[in-house]
């Protein structure tokens, strides 16, 4: 599913994020990628969902070289990733149902077909009855499954979250955790970066540790 | 194909509740559009009702042949005759009795006539030439004066439709300044939907940037605004249509009194509907124009 082999990542400025790091996710793998503040987790993240560019080595996802691919393909190749940001990146401007909306109306669904869908999204999280409210009127932890919900809307092959529970108590941190298992469980591709090693000794995930941009 | 139809009439829909959500922007910048498309517009129907006066004068070409004062009958019979080989049956002769006669009827000039010691007009033809066409005009009358002029006593001709062709020259120089006022203006046009769309993608750039990390292509992101630029034109038009008309219905009675003294009938002619379309299809393209290469500069700043 998805193949790295030497990812590198050097910021403008000279901060080296990522060194050398190479693994392997096969599909239906659940996989958590830990390791202290500032290791790495978040630009592996990137990488991997292909919001950022490796500065070297490369990436296959889905047997597809993504450094050889023209830019304009690159949007395609997203849609195969549910992702869950650190900072959840919901749009204020609308209702929660309009959130989950969104990865629709790219692909370019017909609006009742994703209307339905959408619903069955958020009542997969337990939102439904919220549907109609605007995002900032949520918890911390409803912010974040709705986030969970319009990253799964699409029916995406991965599933790609970066610190879900950073800010959560524990009762809603395995909450989202439960969600992620239920959707590995269907076949679904995860991969979770989190320091929480609560959740990690609950689902037994394959782990993946970094330190310092390296891969132990 | 459905599922096409589907995304554009999304996006045309964004676009309109874009517009709806910031009435007062949106009521600015239509009157900005609407004011740059009035301008171009309404001094092409004043130029276009003058061009119509000016081809309804056109018509009557005429040649005013005057005699020398001490032409004798004779020699004023002469050229009768040849008026009568050049244009048969289209000339006219008004003897310098009459033409004072006439003067004499004019208001105000009995007393000037009447204090003159004797008649200081000359005997005179006034020639049509035969079904010229309006076009060929000019050049085949000037061969008939340079001809007449040759002709002896004749002290003096006169081409009459010499203003005909004076005011063609200036319409045609008004419609040249028209159009570089035009042109002005469409890039003014231009340049205002640019300024809007880049505040709208700013306005919007969480979304965008969102968008983006899910997988939305430049296109999808780009065609609400392509639609606001669009719209935002377009409906800026129909505004400058709704304008010019108002500024025609409030000069059409002056311009009527003003034609009356002349003992003219004029009057500007109004918007036609093919007009109109025009005026909205310019606006919308104009406007699209701009939206397209705000989106495309201003989209660069999120990679």
């Amino acid at each position: 599913m998805i193949v790295a082999s030497n990812l590198t990542k050097r910021y403008p400025g000279g901060l080296q994020a990522l060194h050398d790091v190479s693994f392997e996710i096969s599909a239906g793998e659940m996989v958590c990628v830990t390791g202290h503040s500032g290791a790495g987790k978040t630009t592996l993240i990137k990488l991997v969902s292909t919001i950022e560019p490796p500065t070297a080595g490369s990436l296959l996802v889905n047997g597809q070289n993504l450094a050889a691919l023209r830019r304009s393909a690159l949007p395609f190749v997203r849609r195969n990733f549910g992702l869950i940001f650190q900072d959840q990146k919901l749009l204020f401007d609308r209702s929660a149902l309009e959130n989950v909306l969104l990865p629709l109306e790219i692909v370019g669904l017909p609006y009742r077909e994703a209307v339905r869908r959408a619903q069955a999204a958020l009542d997969k999280v337990g939102l439904l009855e919220r549907a109609k409210a605007n995002p900032v009127a949520l918890s911390g932890g409803e912010q974040q499954r709705l986030a969970i919900a319009r990253a799964v809307v699409n029916r995406p092959a991965v599933l790609v979250a970066d610190e879900p529970t950073g800010n959560l108590d524990t009762e809603s941190a395995e909450q989202i955790f439960a969600i992620f298992e239920s959707f590995h469980q269907v076949g679904v591709t995860v991969v979770i970066a989190t320091h929480d090693l609560g959740c990690i000794r609950r689902f037994e995930p394959r782990v993946l540790r970094l330190d310092h941009g390296r891969l132990l | 194909m459905n599922s096409w139809l589907a995304q554009h009439q999304a996006a045309c829909g964004r676009a309109v509740r874009r517009l709806l959500a910031a009435p007062l922007n949106t009521l600015l910048s239509l009157l900005v559009i609407g004011i740059a498309l009035t301008i171009p517009a309404f001094g092409y129907l004043v130029l276009d009702s003058l061009r119509q006066l000016g081809h309804g004068a056109a018509g009557a070409q005429q040649v005013s042949v005057f005699m020398q004062l001490d032409a004798s009958r004779k020699e004023v019979a002469e050229i009768e005759a040849r008026l009568q080989a050049v244009a048969p049956a289209r000339w006219r002769f008004v003897p310098r009795d009459e033409a004072l006669a006439r003067l004499k009827g004019n208001e105000g000039m009995v007393e000037i006539v009447a204090s003159l010691p004797r008649n200081p007009l000359p005997d005179a033809f006034v020639v049509e030439p035969p079904s010229l066409a309006p076009d060929a005009a000019p050049e085949a009358l000037e061969v008939l004066k340079k001809e007449i002029s040759g002709w002896p006593k004749v002290e003096h001709v006169q081409l009459d439709s010499a203003w005909v062709r004076r005011f063609d020259a200036f319409i045609r120089i008004g419609r040249l300044a028209l159009g570089m006022l035009a042109a002005v203006f469409a890039a003014g046009l231009i340049a205002v939907t640019f300024n809007t769309i880049r505040l709208q993608v700013l306005g919007h750039a969480a979304e965008i940037e969102v968008a983006r990390m899910i997988g939305a292509t430049d296109t999808f992101i780009s065609r609400p605004f392509h639609y606001f630029g669009a719209l935002q034109g377009a409906a800026g038009g129909l505004l400058a249509a709704l304008l010019v008309a108002l500024g025609l219905a409030l000069l059409a009675g002056p311009v009527g009194e003003l034609a009356a003294l002349y003992g003219a009938q004029f009057a500007l002619r109004t918007l036609g509907l093919a007009e109109v379309a025009a005026l909205v299809g310019c606006g919308g393209l104009l406007g699209w124009l701009g939206g397209q290469l705000s989106v495309r500069l201003s989209l660069r700043q999120f990679d």
